[in-house]
């Protein structure tokens, strides 16, 4: 089993730096995903643990020993591309035992090995053929069988399954799961996709411009965010995050955010007359009685999916607000909603976006 | 190809009678295209042709006026009480009958003759009033002494040892360098590149004494190997198959560095193969350089053992006397070999040439 560790790790291309010192464990048998915006630094990072990139400064740690000048062919570390990088040319068998014959294995050794990871992943019917003659799916299932082959020290996704369409994608997400569980190696999975990020994962990482976020487990994540960011990124639909401001109210203080005020206990770091922003999320409002409601809106889009409600609603002077809700809401558009907030669900970050607490009393 | 697949109509014979114009119907551009390819054809194959014809007249009806398309030999006869065959003539006696008659002799001007079916019967015939009676006759002499006695064969011999091994040197040093042009990212690498293509300006004319010294002092003069090493490094192949290996993507090879792959193997089990549309092409291009190279061999191989081909022909370009008629057979054999390069390789041309190859 291999323990990954990144310590200190900085990547610059000439002048501009990309990742600004990175630590982070990825304990044996984890899957452990990466996750953040376009531009982040997450298949950087990635590419790192490779041996793809090299990088300026800091280690990259494998089993305890430092890796950082051992090639990427010497880490024994398994890739799987976004591009799948098949090799054109060669049959599927040939393609799953390239990294074997490589290795000077033994014919039937390969063989075995070959047949084995075909027969789990239902190829053993396409084993004659050439890549072009897959489709997505099963080129992906390939490039990922050419990784199981090799019994590798890691494995490493590179946003194996953005190149599939919607329904082929949960399919293949499933069965990484269902892969994860019987092979149970450590996996590094790169995605922009959450949904993806929060059912595979161990462990994410959050990064944003080549700096973590946070790590923790995807509940973790959604349920205690370290900062706005976190927060915005996690979570499908986007957490509500209002601007406010801090003033004295009758029972602690009261966040004004526009035309919206909400009452809240006193929160340690919170004084009146500060800026800050607070964030709720979708499924943590209400649609409720106006006498009772936190703030009054106009619906101005409501997606009825029959098993669940979205209603888009915009406050004079503040973001569009979305709530989500389950079952059908009668609500129709251009129709005033009164919405209400859990306040055990409601995130308060400072200025500079850190969180301040994560749920207050109501 | 997949066009091909898609119109069921393109066979040979679906082809040739393909029309322009609608329901088979005959359309000008039909007529005008046809007379087009023609042309072109005529243009292109007629001097082929000629050539091929050419090459199996004699010499002395080479030098004929005016030229004849078919080559053509005098009929000759067995007429009793003659040891040899006579020439036979068309000749119009002097009561104006034409007669089929065989030459005996010939005196200054008068011909004596006689009929070879009834051999008694004599006949003078002044040399104006016949002419030759004459068949379809191909002069194999042309092919055949070369290539016995001029020891023809062993110029082909060598031609076709400098033409392969090196196209195989030039393949394989053109693609190890275009590969670390194409791989690896490092400085200098456009520089490097634009050296390679600033030496297609240089030319031959100007490298020719230092490289002839240079060979000289290696001690290869009248080897084949100084007809094959100078060259194999050429800057368009490395172009060529550099420009092609940048299509390929990364990601092929940073998946076969991470399947453990060596740089030998990732060169040579990965890339080549991939680039093999691309290496055609330079090797098609490689072997017609290598075959029709006439000046450099010519310089660098002084003994007749080593020479190549077109070396070969030019040895019968003599100062006062061309022989013709050799030098016509040798060089439809000289053409044999890139012809059937051409015909076997041409789905490689067109589509390597037009490489988007692969996607």
């Amino acid at each position: 089993m291999t323990r990954i560790r990144l310590s200190e790790v900085k990547k610059a291309y000439g002048e501009v730096e990309v990742i600004h010192g990175v630590d982070l464990q990825v304990d044996s048998g984890e899957f452990c995903v990466f996750v953040g915006p376009s531009g982040c630094g997450k298949s950087t990072l990635l590419r790192i643990i490779a041996g793809l990139e090299d990088i300026t400064s800091g280690s990259v740690i494998i089993n305890g020993d430092t890796v950082n000048d051992i090639p990427a062919s010497e880490r024994g570390l398994a890739m799987v591309f976004q591009s799948y990088a098949l090799y054109p040319h060669m049959s599927i068998y040939k393609n799953m035992a390239f990294g074997l014959e490589n290795s000077k294995m033994p014919r039937t050794e390969i063989d075995n090995r070959v047949r084995a990871a075909a027969r789990m992943l239902q190829l053993e019917d396409y084993l004659e053929r050439k890549p072009k003659a897959l489709s997505g799916g099963q080129r992906q299932r390939v490039a990922i069988g050419r990784a199981i082959v090799r019994d590798p020290r890691a494995f490493l996704f590179d946003e194996p399954l953005s190149n599939l369409d919607a329904e082929l994608r949960v399919t293949m997400r499933k069965e990484l799961a269902t892969l994860h569980a019987s092979i149970g190696g450590t996996m590094i999975y790169v995605t922009h996709d959450q949904v993806e990020a929060m059912t595979l994962a161990d462990k994410i990482v959050v990064l944003n411009e080549g700096l973590i976020e946070q790590v923790g487990t995807p509940l973790d994540l959604y349920n205690n965010p370290q900062n706005a960011f976190v927060a915005g990124f996690i979570g499908s639909p986007r957490m509500n995050i209002l601007d406010a401001r801090v003033e004295t109210g009758k029972a602690g203080l009261v966040l004004r955010a526009g035309p919206c005020a909400i009452a809240i206990p006193p929160v340690d770091g919170l004084a009146p007359g500060d800026k800050c922003s607070f964030g709720i999320r979708p499924e943590h409002m209400d649609v409720t009685s106006p006498d009772r409601a936190d703030l009054i809106a106009s619906c101005a889009l409501s997606e009825q999916l029959g098993g669940e409600t979205y209603l888009y609603c915009e406050v004079e002077g503040l973001p569009q607000i979305t709530v989500h809700r389950p079952g059908q809401l009668s609500v129709s558009e251009g129709e005033e909603v009164a919405l209400s907030i859990d306040r055990s669900k409601l995130h308060i970050f400072d200025r500079n976006g850190l969180t301040l607490a994560n749920g207050v009393p109501s | 190809m997949s066009d091909a697949a898609a119109t069921p109509t393109r066979t040979l014979r679906g082809l040739l009678n393909a029309r322009r114009g609608r329901n088979g119907r005959t359309h000008w551009t039909d007529v005008f295209t046809y007379l087009y390819l023609a042309f072109g054809i005529f243009l292109m194959f007629g001097p082929v042709i000629w050539l091929t014809m050419s090459s199996f007249k004699t010499s002395s009806a080479l030098l004929e006026f005016p030229p004849t398309f078919l080559p053509l030999g005098q009929i000759e006869v067995q007429v009793e009480g003659y040891d040899k065959p006579l020439p036979l003539f068309e000749a119009t006696l002097e009561d104006g009958t034409v007669k089929q008659l065989a030459q005996v002799r010939r005196i200054g001007i008068i011909s004596q003759m006689v009929d070879p079916a009834n051999p008694g019967e004599k006949y003078k015939v002044p040399i104006n009033q016949r002419t030759e009676v004459r068949e379809f006759r191909m002069a194999w002499d042309n092919y055949r002494d070369p290539l016995e006695r001029f020891d023809f064969t062993r110029y082909l011999y060598n031609s076709v040892v400098v033409t392969v091994v090196a196209t195989l040197v030039t393949l394989l040093i053109n693609s190890m360098a275009a590969y670390g042009l194409a791989i690896y990212e490092f400085r200098g690498r456009g520089a490097i590149m634009m050296f390679v293509i600033g030496t297609l300006m240089i030319p031959i004319t100007i490298i020719l004494v230092p490289v002839y010294l240079v060979v000289t002092s290696m001690g290869m003069i009248n080897s084949l190997w100084a007809v094959i090493l100078p060259g194999a490094a050429t800057p368009t192949g490395v172009f060529l198959l550099r420009q092609y290996m940048l299509t390929i993507p990364k990601d092929l090879i940073e998946a076969a560095r991470m399947d453990r792959a060596s740089e030998w193997a990732i060169y040579w089990k990965v890339v080549l193969p991939l680039a093999m549309p691309a290496i055609a092409v330079l090797a098609i291009f490689s072997i017609m350089w290598r075959w029709n190279d006439f000046l450099w061999p010519l310089i660098v191989l002084n003994r007749s053992e080593v020479y190549t081909l077109q070396v070969g022909l030019n040895a019968f370009q003599g100062e006062l006397d061309v022989q013709w008629h050799y030098i016509l057979a040798m060089t439809v054999v000289t053409l044999i070999p890139v012809t059937l390069v051409f015909a076997f390789l041409q789905k490689f041309i067109t589509t390597g040439i037009a490489s988007s190859g692969m996607k």
